[in-house]
């Protein structure tokens, strides 16, 4: 084992320092009295008060939600199937294609996205609002759900499905018993990341959204360009708040089954 | 039958809204604008049947792409993109190397929390981190504060709004993208190798230079694409971070197209910018590829 010196310590701890102060310090001021946003003047809650009571925001936050919703689930029950293919199909027409198409939506600028979506959709007369929001969020983050699924479906053992068919299990049945338990994990984890990157996302939603949905990038985006402001502070330290708490959670509760997994490996170890 | 359905139903949804608008980007780049808005010249007939599609394909040319050549901006802003983002890519392999060696080599049961520490950043909203950003580096931002309060300038530095900004922004946003493949390569590295180098006379910086590093280069590799390739086309962190003086693709395209409402140049811009990523993608997929092999 070698000893873990002076300038790992110091470079993690600067690393860290760099990775969060930012982070830090906007939520210390987002509870600061003043309006000018950089100097100290006691602490308050008001500016999450005037946060509620903004309409604009509200309904944005609304539509935002709804749509992070709406795209997750169906990327993920798409990006799922296009994993299973990816990992499964072995070879068939168009299969390099299929691949190509998969991945580089990942490596694909937001803005050549969004203005190819945009151009689609009024190519073919789709009225721009929340569905053409979902639809081109579910296309870029069913991507990602395949990139995460099929990283588990690699080394998932085929011999228990295998099993299940041998049993008498059709296959949808054997895909719904025993391999979705095993890779739900994943495809959890996929779905929340199709939803963090939905809710996060500005420049697609800015191309194919119309006057009558605007999401809470939108918003946050066009205040902030005006200079920074106390209630988009507020605003960034309760959807801060939202995703520390779930990702901490779900880690926790992955740590836990990993412990349980191990448990229940071994007692069926020791049953003859 | 069902087999097919599970390969048709992804496989079309990515044709219909991935490749066909591509095309359509790919067409409109080719057309010329009917007053700003579409229709554009050429449309296609299909009910003329064969000199529908004639008509349609004559009527297509290079004119926009022309005008790109022509235009100063447009080249200055493409290799200004590439010139920052390769910058970044270099300062974000600096500061991202050190963290990822000192995660790799942190107690074993540290490692899941410096892990998740590392990827938590990545989860908190993108604008909502560039923004953090902002009130750091103002005029009478905390950073100017600081350093005033110390004493160690007299006068506010001009950091915002400037290229330096813009590095400032892409380096944190990107750094876990960085940090991450380079930490996989080294934690997976034996570290018996480092003590039969030093027993064969290695100095500790030798060993890291001969052994550590070409072990880690698939990771270097990687983490670099990682940050090169979407730092190109970015939008937020110049609009948000950066001045009048920076000329990035990603806003040019963003400004041609809500601004200008030039479509046809907007498709034009968006296309240039394809073909300039098809290489730096496709070296990125080999080292993938790669990687997954020596894993498995």
């Amino acid at each position: 084992m070698r000893r873990f010196g002076w300038f790992n310590a110091t470079s993690l701890t600067l690393g860290l320092a760099f990775l969060y102060l930012p982070v830090v310090i906007l939520v210390i001021y987002s509870f600061n009295a003043s309006k000018l946003v950089t100097v100290w003047a006691g602490f308050s809650t008001k500016w999450y008060g005037e946060l509620f009571r903004n309409e604009a925001f509200l309904d944005a936050a609304w539509v935002t939600l709804k749509v992070a919703f709406l795209s997750s689930t169906l990327a993920t029950a798409l990006g799922t199937m296009a994993a299973h293919v990816l990992v499964r199909a072995g070879r068939f027409p168009g299969r390099t294609l299929f691949s190509g198409v998969i991945y580089a939506p990942l490596v694909m600028p937001e803005v050549i996205t969004g203005l190819s979506l945009l151009l689609l959709f009024i190519g073919i007369g789709l009225d721009r609002g929340v569905l053409t929001i979902v639809l081109a969020h579910t296309t870029f983050s069913m991507c990602y759900v395949s990139v995460v699924v099929s990283s588990r479906l690699v080394t998932f053992d085929r011999s228990l499905e295998e099993a299940a068919l041998d049993l008498g299990c059709t296959p949808f049945d054997a895909f719904r018993l025993v391999t979705l338990p095993i890779i739900a994990p994943a495809v959890v984890s996929g779905w929340l990341l199709a939803f963090t990157l939905s809710l996060d996302d500005l420049v697609i939603a800015s191309f194919t959204s119309g006057p009558s949905a605007t999401t809470l990038p939108i918003k946050i985006f066009s205040s902030v360009r005006l200079g920074v402001s106390p209630e988009i502070n507020a605003l960034s330290t309760i959807l801060i708040a939202i995703v520390s708490i779930g990702v901490i959670a779900a880690s926790l509760a992955s740590k836990r089954s990993a412990i349980r997994g191990q448990r229940d490996r071994r007692s069926a170890v020791r049953v003859p | 039958m069902r087999r097919l359905l599970i390969v048709a139903i992804p496989y079309l949804w990515l044709l219909a809204f991935f490749l066909v608008p591509f095309v359509i980007v790919l067409k409109i780049s080719l057309s010329d604008t009917a007053l700003a808005r579409p229709p554009y010249f050429p449309q296609l007939d299909l009910y003329a049947g064969w000199t529908g599609v004639r008509d349609f394909l004559s009527g297509l040319d290079l004119e926009n792409f022309a005008f790109l050549a022509t235009d100063a901006l447009y080249w200055k802003a493409y290799l200004s993109s590439l010139r920052i983002a390769a910058v970044s890519t270099l300062i974000a392999l600096l500061v991202g190397y050190p963290i990822a060696y000192a995660m790799a080599r942190a107690n074993q049961s540290w490692r899941p929390t410096l892990l998740m520490l590392v990827i938590l950043p990545f989860w908190i909203s993108f604008l909502i981190r560039v923004y953090s950003w902002m009130g750091i580096l103002g005029q009478e931002g905390y950073l100017n504060q600081l350093l005033i309060g110390v004493g160690i300038i007299s006068d506010p530095l001009t950091i915002l709004n400037t290229n330096v900004a813009v590095y400032i922004g892409i380096v944190y946003t990107y750094l876990p993208f960085m940090v991450l493949p380079i930490y996989a390569s080294l934690g997976r590295m034996d570290e018996s190798l480092l003590e039969a180098a030093e027993d064969l006379g290695c100095s500790r910086f030798q060993a890291f230079r001969l052994v550590t590093l070409p072990l880690s280069r698939p990771g270097i590799i990687a983490g670099c694409f990682l940050v090169f390739i979407p730092a190109i086309g970015e939008f937020v962190i110049p609009s948000l971070l950066g001045g009048s003086g920076t000329l990035m693709i990603g806003k040019v395209l963003w400004e041609e197209f809500f601004s200008n409402r030039d479509w046809p140049v907007a498709s034009a811009v968006a296309i240039v910018l394809l073909l300039i990523l098809i290489v730096p993608i496709i070296i990125f997929q080999r080292n993938e590829q790669r990687r997954q092999e020596a894993e498995s």
